[in-house]
């Protein structure tokens, strides 16, 4: 069954330089091995298409059940420079729970 | 030695709830009360101010604060931690002292931290074989240093407990990091060595919870947020420290918020890179190693936490001028908001290619439809749309093309689509675009020092 992943995790973003950085964290262990199976790096980067202009980074914290995904060239340059209206990517944790997954 | 001590957190930012600081101090116990004021581009405004005015170059908010905070901080001898002295310490430390004599307070001993400031020798640092060389571009920085406005080394917590050390009640640093601010005053009171990497992992993660304010306690908490409590009313988080590494993040009660499982975990996951090295100058702290234990009613017990030796080098934070930017907005409404702004645009952009003017780039937005989630906005059923923000910004070298731009918005409302609105405030101006410039610099080419101010 398909569900949307703001219905199992959720998450904060934020701004290091010109990359940004997507943390998600799932509610519950089975939350977690479903994000730890399918948001794979490919998987994050094909969702962001258009946004994440480099190199996307995946790093596992099973500690707290979270992911956290850097998205490398995302901020339009960064801190001042950047013209986008989300400069600082606050709001990109929210644009990955709208990706659908697996139950 | 205490067997536990309370740090609470004051402001996640400048420009942070100003109340905050006062209520952490006055609606119940804390021993120690820290301010993170500093963000990358404020220190250059600051050093702006600076170059203005020799006595500015603070968190002017500080000065105002502390005349409200003062008395009942040296009534229940709680200590102030923050890096808001910005690129003048020394002037913020005369001003708060200027207050304590004006409210006749006998005994205060401020303490500053400077040494952070490497501008005037950068010739120097580059001279030494160190180019500053850009962390994400690998560029050196010798052709950039015409045009620095501020250059900044992030000292850790080892500065802030030598002033501790040294009597100071109240601690003024320039830039140093958030988390060294938590870390210090648990290194003082519990006696810490400097080369327990695991306990000085253990106060830098608090330092981090700590470090965003209200963000641990509720706030921006994209869980379950219609649940958080009385949010008007938000309790900043509060770390109760023990000398084994434990910490406790709670706040006041009768505040509202919440400290809970979820809400600390997505401060931890907040602006970090890779987890298993969390970089500081006082350790690499291991964020795959936390354990966190909701213990209800407001309090999450953090521990387990490793570190590893800190590296040799500081990070190093400069910024430069580089050209300008201007944003301009208007309101199109129902019927075909979405429509209407498309075409503004349109027509805007086709009379700034007339113009011939020159621009590193123009974005177009669309509030209200993509300007967050950008191609990952779902299409929207144009009658159903209310209204739509146009939303356009620029960025240029050039400040006349600039300030043309600026000229070409206000037009748009009589030579283009109807029903618009929402053009008020004048001309949209250029402001200065500052970069920034992360860099690392070897340990031994920077000393922190620290000076007593003593009430006359």
């Amino acid at each position: 069954m398909k569900k949307r992943l703001l219905d199992i995790a959720h998450g904060r973003s934020g701004d290091k330089g010109d990359a940004a950085n997507v943390g998600i964290i799932a509610y519950d262990d089975k939350g977690y091995e479903i994000i730890k199976k399918q948001l794979t790096k490919e998987r994050v980067k094909e969702h962001f298409k258009g946004i994440c202009l480099g190199e996307v980074e995946r790093y596992e914290l099973p500690n707290i059940r979270a992911l956290n995904f850097i998205l490398n060239n995302t901020l339009g340059g960064g801190g001042t420079v950047s013209l986008k209206h989300d400069a600082q990517g606050k709001t990109l944790a929210a644009a990955l729970l709208r990706m659908e997954v697996d139950e | 030695m205490k067997d536990k001590i309370r740090i609470a957190s004051g402001q996640g930012f400048w420009g942070d709830l100003i109340d905050a600081p006062y209520n952490q101090v006055t609606k119940g116990e804390v021993d120690y009360l820290v301010m993170d004021y500093l963000a990358e581009v404020t220190m250059s405004i600051l050093q702006k101010q600076k170059m203005r005015n020799p006595t500015l170059g603070y968190a002017r908010d500080l000065p105002d604060l502390m005349k409200r905070i003062l008395p009942v901080c040296i009534e229940k001898g709680i200590k102030v931690i923050t890096n808001g002295g910005g690129v003048n310490p020394v002037a913020c430390a005369d001003a708060i002292l200027d207050i304590a004599m004006n409210l006749q307070i006998k005994k205060l001993d401020i303490a500053v931290v400077i040494g952070d400031d490497i501008r005037s020798n950068i010739d120097e640092i580059i001279f030494s074989g160190c180019e500053l060389k850009n962390m994400d571009t690998g560029e050196s920085i010798v052709p950039y240093k015409s045009k620095l406005v501020s250059a900044n080394v992030y000292f850790g917590a080892l500065p802030i407990v030598e002033a501790l050390q040294r009597g100071a009640d109240i601690v003024i640093t320039g830039r140093t990091t958030d988390t060294g601010l938590t870390l210090a005053p648990m290194i003082y009171e519990f006696g810490w060595d400097k080369n327990n990497y695991d306990l000085m992992a253990a106060g830098t993660v608090a330092g981090h919870i700590l470090e965003c304010g209200a963000q641990s306690s509720g706030g921006n908490f994209l869980g379950d947020w219609k649940s958080i409590d009385n949010m008007a009313e938000i309790g900043f988080p509060i770390a109760e420290a023990y000398p084994n590494g434990d910490v406790i993040i709670t706040k006041h009660k009768n505040t509202g918020g919440r400290v809970s499982f979820e809400t600390v975990a997505e401060q931890l996951v907040y602006e970090i890179g890779d987890p298993t090295s969390y970089i500081t100058p006082d350790c690499v702290a291991d964020f795959t190693s936390i354990k966190l234990e909701d213990l209800g009613n407001d309090r999450v017990r953090v521990y387990n936490v490793k570190g590893k030796e800190a590296t040799d080098s500081y990070k190093v934070s400069c910024s430069y001028a580089d050209g300008y930017s201007a944003v301009a907005s208007l309101t199109y409404s129902w019927p075909d908001a979405l429509t209407k702004a498309k075409a503004a645009d349109k027509i805007l952009r086709q009379r700034l290619a007339n113009l011939n003017l020159k621009f590193d780039e123009i974005r177009t937005e669309f509030v209200g439809y993509n300007s967050t989630h950008g191609p990952l906005a779902t299409e929207i059923d144009e009658d159903k749309i209310n209204e739509i923000m146009l939303r356009i910004a620029v960025r240029s070298k050039d400040h006349d093309s600039l300030k043309r731009f600026g000229m070409e918005i206000a037009p748009l409302i009589l030579t283009g689509p109807p029903s618009v609105t929402g053009f008020a405030g004048g001309r949209p101006r250029p402001n200065e675009v500052i970069a920034y410039w992360p860099a690392l610099i070897p340990k031994k080419l920077v000393e922190p020092q620290v000076k007593i101010l003593e009430l006359k």
